[in-house]
């Protein structure tokens, strides 16, 4: 059940299964983005507090501690419980990640369901992790060991609270590291709770950390500590540089990066035009526009381009907007002021360069940071809507003529995050899916992750994958061991 | 000590427990006293075409089962394992009852039935086909699908834990079950059989019909619309189901048979640490399992030592009522293998091995052997090369390790293997040399869930347990899409 009326039971620093006050006593407010009114003060983590929750994942991760005596199968059984324990917890969960993020009710709940089913496909994987042995030339005896690469740390985005840590956690804890998780600023309330449920499910002191605070001071500490084998981090990529720099001017920790994306919707002209406006429509819509991967141009074949704007347009009118709280409602408010003006400034090019808006284009009610959903038709590719990520709920529709055209379009961007097709045609599907430059591909619908399969970039939308069999790669090390035989066997 | 009630005797097909369609059943029999505990219905050929009916249903597209995520077939094997673990206690004493081990061996094979479910659980939705640099303008790629409807036959020594160790693979990857757990000891299987259905497993996926080899085993192995086939038993029988699966419809066969494995001692060991882990190799089980170390090579420097100590250690072997927490081993398993322990034991003494210790019944209720030790075995005697499948110890000794891998090679079995030493080269050179499924170093009877087990030669064909166990269960499927041009 919805209820905005929450206790909220965790507000500290999490380091070594306890939560503790910042080293500066410092505190920061988390804000509730409907209205704009502050939910709790939260912990302030710095540079002193990153130094201690690495001591204390650096601890759990040596050879003799309780975390690496465990057998890889426990590692599995515990994650498997701390799913169990999130389940146990979803409408509370739900309604904090609702409270401190802006999205609807059920899109919170939805988000849990998805969490739980990626820290259950992760903790499958803990026992079935395999080296090789080698058949290498000389009297040798010589073989792989995938281990660990250590304390790790993460930095998540405020988009998918809840569902961005089981996205690090799970492979994270299925190898073997240790964690420091660094959520974002904005939207700290459930990675804290999920830490307390964490002990709960038994995992050892110190092998998940959480330091609440900001990307220039924690975050920061984080990407350059001597001290962490490997920083993952997901957000834009204008911070995906600095991190990467830190990394590089540190001690060269290994890096991962989920950045941003300009990712295209082909819908070409035998789509069925109902059912592409559908997808479409979710594509860019959901998460209010704040998703990664949002299918943020459309391209149109201009046979069913008229047709399909009219449809477009009546399906953005009809997005119902309003308190996350209430039943049906399908778009809150956008995560906080700094991304509201950044949309409405992005939508005020949009009117300035020549684009056609169709509707919205203005911000929703009195208070809170809501925006209409808003559509562009007209677009051209020069455009700055068309260029930059916009991170909110406006739909940029733009025509195209011969699928060559559109494949050259699509990848006419130094994003490579994920692109989408609608199309009956085999030849098209499968020909735009080996075309086209992107790390996810989607053949008649859109945003289908699955934690079975990988996720990622291509370009500047990052590098490594996370989900599927090839995130695993990401938190291990190849260790090579050859041994002298006495004689060739 | 209360006897739980037994729920289930009867055939379980399209998850209800059904009477035979002859009406016929047969006694299942406690070793431990000779006496009845319970009549089971008796599967044949008619029940067994019942079953694959239900079993072909169940994997049709579309059906229920193959209509859930991968995922969620993940999630039924752990919802599987948490009720095993619920109901620990029972299947345990079901266990000691039915088969006769003892009940601190049948709690540790419940916990080994719960760590494999949970291993396989995993795997569900991980099989990975692959898309591939096929040559010409095509696109192409493998899909890895369940084989379909497979006969599943066990035997009476681990009879919960090989049925999940057939199980879980086949649930993993897909597949619809037909299962005959061996006529001695259907208990735990049919209590099994109950918990699938109430995991929520749909019906038909799993089916288990007790019965004997010749009636309801062979009518499995000759079944034309079973495509696979997997059996764990004796070479003798792997050899008949090998050919019924020629001779009707070449179906898939996988086999785990005998063994003869050799554990050799060398002169580096600690003879103390020695000695109780190779008593354990080869007693474990009442001697009833299939890797058992049955063939102890003893370095001539210290086997006098080693001998003495394992015929102390064998004396002491506390034999007696599988109920008693104390006790080591319980009874074998029935009448025809009481006898046959006893005619190798026999033989032993007729071809000139020196009996050590034991070598007779224990008692005179139930077919309990005393732990027997017999030293100065040479390669040519029967107890050196038959399977025993009994406390029945036999020392060899010998000189260098070249001697002792030929001499551990010189079999038709090639199951298992072990070797004590610190020394690294041994122990590598060994492990190398060694024609066989599983070799332990300074351990023995290690057997996980993460690693393969089977046997090269006669001890049969493919492996269980580990990823490679799930290519049994997969058939492969290449679709090639020519593609208007290349990319």
């Amino acid at each position: 059940m919805a209820n905005r009326n929450l206790l909220i039971k965790y507000t500290k620093l999490f380091i070594n299964n306890q939560f503790v006050d910042s080293a500066s006593g410092k505190t920061f407010p988390t804000l509730n983005p409907a209205n704009e009114k502050k939910i709790a003060d939260i912990a302030e983590a710095d540079k002193t507090d990153v130094d201690h929750a690495v001591a204390a994942a650096r601890a759990a991760f040596k050879i003799g501690s309780e975390w690496r005596k465990l057998d890889a199968s426990a590692r599995g059984k515990l994650i498997n419980k701390l799913a169990s324990l999130i389940e146990r917890d979803t409408e509370y969960i739900a309604n904090l990640e609702t409270l401190d993020n802006g999205k609807p009710y059920g899109d919170s709940v939805f988000d849990i369901a998805c969490a739980i089913d990626t820290f259950h496909y992760y903790a499958g994987w803990c026992d079935k992790i395999h080296g090789s042995t080698v058949p290498a030339d000389g009297e040798l005896f010589s073989m792989t060991l995938r281990e660990p690469v250590g304390v790790v740390g993460q930095i998540i985005p405020w988009n998918y609270p809840i569902l961005m840590l089981a996205w690090k956690w799970g492979p994270a804890l299925a190898t073997g590291c240790t964690i420091v998780l660094k959520p974002a600023e904005q939207t700290p309330l459930t990675a804290l709770y999920v830490a307390a449920l964490s002990k709960e499910a038994g995992f050892p002191t110190g092998v998940i950390n959480v330091l609440t605070g900001y990307g220039p001071t924690a975050g920061a500490a984080i990407s350059s500590h001597p001290d962490i084998n490997k920083v993952a981090f997901t957000g834009s990529t204008e911070v995906g540089r600095l991190i990467l720099a830190a990394a590089a001017k540190s001690n060269l920790k290994r890096v991962s990066l989920e950045l941003g994306g300009k990712s295209p919707l082909v819908i070409c002209s035998d789509a069925d035009v109902d059912e592409a406006v559908q997808i479409a429509h979710g594509a860019v819509f959901n998460n209010h526009g704040q998703n990664c991967c949002a299918g943020s141009r459309t391209f149109v074949h201009e046979d069913v381009y008229e047709e399909f704007v009219k449809k477009a347009v009546v399906e953005a009118t009809n997005r119902k907007v309003g308190d996350p709280f209430a039943d049906g409602i399908q778009q809150g408010p956008q995560v906080d002021d700094k991304l509201f003006n950044k949309v409405l400034s992005l939508i005020e090019a949009g009117k300035v360069e020549g684009a056609k808006l169709e509707c919205g284009g203005d911000r929703w009610g009195k208070e809170g940071y809501f925006i209409q959903p808003t559509v562009f038709s007209n677009v051209t590719d020069n455009m700055r809507i068309a260029k930059e990520e916009i991170f909110g709920p406006v739909q940029s529709i733009i025509k195209f003529k011969t699928l060559e055209e559109a494949i050259e379009r699509a990848n006419d961007t130094s994003y490579g995050l994920a692109a989408g097709i609608v199309t009956k045609d085999i030849n098209t599907a499968l020909i735009f899916a080996q075309s086209v430059h992107a790390g996810s591909v989607w053949v008649n619908c859109y945003d289908a992750v699955t934690p079975q399969a990988p996720f990622g970039g291509y370009k500047q939308s990052g590098f490594g994958r996370e989900l599927g069999e090839d995130s695993l790669k990401e938190y291990l090390e190849v260790k090579t061991v050859t041994i002298k035989m006495p004689y060739k066997i | 000590m209360t006897l739980p009630e037994i729920k289930y005797t009867k055939l379980f097909i399209n998850n209800e427990f059904v009477d035979s369609v002859s009406g016929k059943t047969f006694p299942t029999v406690n070793p431990a006293t000779g006496k009845k505990i319970v009549d089971i219905a008796e599967g044949d050929k008619a029940d067994v075409d019942k079953a694959v009916a239900a079993a072909k249903a169940a994997f049709k597209i579309g059906s229920p089962w193959r209509k859930l995520d991968a995922s969620a077939r993940g999630v039924l094997l752990n919802k599987l394992a948490d009720l095993l673990e619920r109901d620990a206690k029972t299947l345990a004493t079901l266990e000691t009852l039915d088969n006769g081990k003892p009940l601190t061996a049948a709690n540790i094979d419940i916990l080994i039935c719960a760590n494999t479910l949970r291993y396989y659980a995993g795997w569900c939705d991980k099989i990975h086909g692959q898309t591939i640099p096929a040559d010409g303008t095509v696109f192409s790629f493998t899909r890895l699908e369940p084989v379909g409807i497979v006969g599943q036959i066990i035997p009476w020594n681990f009879p919960a834990a090989l049925a999940i160790w057939k199980l879980a693979p086949a649930l993993a990857t897909g597949c619809t079950v037909v299962l005959k757990p061996a006529e001695q000891t259907p208990l735990t299987a049919l209590y099994i059989a109950a918990l699938v259905k109430e995991a929520g497993v749909p019906e038909g996926v799993v089916n288990v019909i007790p019965g004997y080899g010749p009636t309801a085993g062979a009518a499995i192995t000759a079944h034309p619309d079973v495509t696979k086939v997997a059996f764990t038993g004796s070479t003798e029988v792997g050899r008949i189901i090998m050919a019924d699966a020629a001779k009707s419809n070449l179906k898939k066969v996988s086999l785990e048979l005998g063994g003869k494995s050799p554990l050799i001692i060398f002169k580096d060991a600690d003879v103390d640490q020695a000695v109780e882990l190779a008593h354990q190799a080869v007693f474990i089980n009442q001697g009833q399992i299939c890797c058992a170390g049955s063939r102890t090579f003893v370095h001539e420097d210290i086997y006098d030592e080693f001998v003495k100590k394992s015929v102390e250690r064998a004396q002491k072997r506390k034999v007696g009522d599988p109920f008693t927490e104390t006790t080591e081993q319980g009874p074998q398993i029935d009448d025809e293998m009481f006898n046959k322990v006893l005619k190798f034991i026999k033989s032993g003494k007729a071809e000139g091995a020196k009996l050590e210790c034991g070598g007779e019944r224990l008692g005179d209720i139930g077919y309990f052997i005393k732990p027997t030790v017999f030293s100065n075995v040479t390669d040519n005697m029967t107890v050196a090369k038959e399977e025993i499948f009994g406390p029945v110890q036999c020392v060899l000794k010998f000189k260098t390790l070249e001697e002792a891998i030929e001499r551990a090679n010189k079999t038709s079995y090639g199951l298992a293997a072990g070797i004590v030493t610190k020394d690294l080269n041994t122990a590598l050179v060994f492990a190398q040399s060694v024609q066989a499924g599983t070799v332990w170093v300074n351990c023995y009877n290690t057997i996980t869930p993460q690693a393969p087990f089977g046997g090269y030669k006669e001890s049969g064909i493919g492996r269980e347990m580990g990823e490679v166990s799930l290519q049994e269960y997969l058939q492969i499927k290449t679709v090639t899409v020519q593609l208007p041009y290349k990319l």
